[in-house]
């Protein structure tokens, strides 16, 4: 239990001692703690970050699912209006066109009236010459009793 | 209890011996046989007991936390990496407590005193004739297997304290500031020698105190292992008193082991924060 020596040896390691801690133990040690800390602070603000996100995402999706019914309902109500405006237009043309048919045929009729008249109106005129030259017994000249012709033919 | 040649002064002082290299009185360098002849090497003498002991365990425990140190992730700790981590965090937080000011030294010079003593002192608490008698079979006469029970080391570490205070004291304040508030307080520039007196016992009371807290206690504690353990020594025939006794130091060596983890830990706790404490006030301005 002598002091000696020792003394001095054992400062001198305590020396070196806290040397070594301080050069090589201490700062890596508290710097992968503090990253650590850092890691663990980033983690927690990327999550509260994401929880944010993820609520604007609901929100956001909620919006574009209420535009996309909105505009789906918009969508089938154009395409009814639209299909009773075709209805409608092809009723129109429809009727345009049976119109159209029956003008046409009245036309038609009317000319083949017109015809069937005219053609009645010559065979008139000779059914009536035949009848009168059977009632006189003799040629009667056409030509001589034309007016006469006419005039009953134009009352026919 | 070593040979039964040995009476109780005898294994007690054997015990207290350090294995003291010097110079021999026959005018060669070697290990000193007795207490006599280390007390006549001198100042110029070694501890070798001392000396290797603490090396090993200062080393020993610096590079389990260097080994950590260089393997350490910021991911997630396993193994020994979380004893060191806490055993850092620990330290720096008791730090932190106690120390207001900047410096990068005081963290790492807590960590180190405080791991250094707590190893010291825990080999105080290996069976205390288990390694004396091995060193004797292989012809070491003395062997102190606990560093902190010898003043050197203690007054070591306290004087290498004592430097980095007065370096800091001088640091922070300036020589001037060092020398004023040596001489100024308590009672003005009127009261010089009664200030210098009083601040100057302040200040040499630090590393004292410090150096001979640590080493009495575990000397203390030491002596009592060693009291404890001559009991079973009184071992005399298979006799009712000599089967109480030896049954005694069975149950008294527990007890005072199982106390001796607190002091243990405690001394180095002391230590770690009574240097911390020092360092802020060398740190801190006086008004």
């Amino acid at each position: 239990m002598n002091i000696n020596a020792t003394l001095l040896a054992q400062t001198i390691m305590f020396a070196l001692f806290v040397w070594f801690c301080m050069a090589f133990v201490w700062p890596p040690i508290v710097a992968a703690l503090e990253q650590r800390k850092k890691q663990i602070a980033d983690g927690l603000a990327d999550a509260d970050r994401a929880k944010h996100d993820l609520e604007l995402a609901a929100k956001r999706s909620a919006e574009i699912l209420r535009e996309a019914k909105e505009k789906a309902g918009e969508i089938v109500n154009n395409g009814e209006k639209r299909a009773i405006e075709i209805v409608e237009d092809a009723k129109a043309k429809a009727k345009v066109e049976g119109d159209r048919i029956i003008v046409g045929a009245k036309a038609e009729i009317d000319q083949e009236v017109f015809r069937a008249r005219e053609q009645l109106r010559t065979q008139v005129s000779a059914i009536a010459l035949a009848g009168a030259s059977k009632i006189l017994g003799r040629e009667i000249d056409a030509n001589a009793h034309s007016d006469l012709l006419d005039k009953l033919v134009s009352e026919i | 209890m070593s040979s039964e040649a040995h009476t109780s002064a005898e294994y007690i002082k054997h015990h207290l011996q350090n294995l003291t290299f010097g110079h021999l009185p026959n005018g060669t360098w070697g290990v000193a046989h007795s207490a006599e002849q280390a007390k006549e090497m001198g100042f110029w003498a070694l501890n070798l007991d001392t000396f290797f002991m603490s090396l090993i365990l200062g080393a020993g425990f610096l590079l389990l936390f260097r080994s950590v140190a260089k393997s350490i992730t910021s991911g997630t700790p396993s193994g020994v990496q979380n004893f060191v981590e806490w055993a850092l965090e620990f330290i720096d937080s008791s730090v932190r407590g106690s120390f207001s000011g900047k410096n990068k030294l005081v963290g790492p010079l807590a960590l180190t005193i405080f791991f250094w003593v707590f190893t010291m002192n825990l080999m105080d608490l290996l069976p205390i004739d288990y390694v004396p008698l091995l060193m004797t079979t292989l012809g070491v006469p003395f062997f102190k297997i606990v560093p902190s029970t010898d003043p050197n080391a203690t007054f070591g570490m306290a004087i290498g304290v004592f430097i980095l205070v007065l370096y800091y004291s001088v640091k922070m304040k300036g020589l001037g500031g060092f020398v004023g508030e040596l001489t100024l307080q308590p009672f003005g520039k009127w009261g010089m020698p009664v200030n210098l007196l009083l601040e100057g016992v302040n200040l040499i009371a630090k590393p004292i105190s410090l150096a001979l807290r640590l080493f009495g206690n575990m000397y203390a504690g030491e002596m009592i292992f060693i009291l404890i353990a001559l009991m079973g020594g009184a071992w005399a025939g298979m006799t009712v008193g000599s089967a109480t006794l030896y049954g005694s130091q069975i149950f008294l060596s527990l007890g005072w082991a199982i106390f001796h983890i607190l002091i243990v830990t405690l001394q180095a706790f002391i230590f770690m924060t009574l240097t911390v404490v020092y360092m802020d006030m060398a740190h801190q301005e006086h008004h």
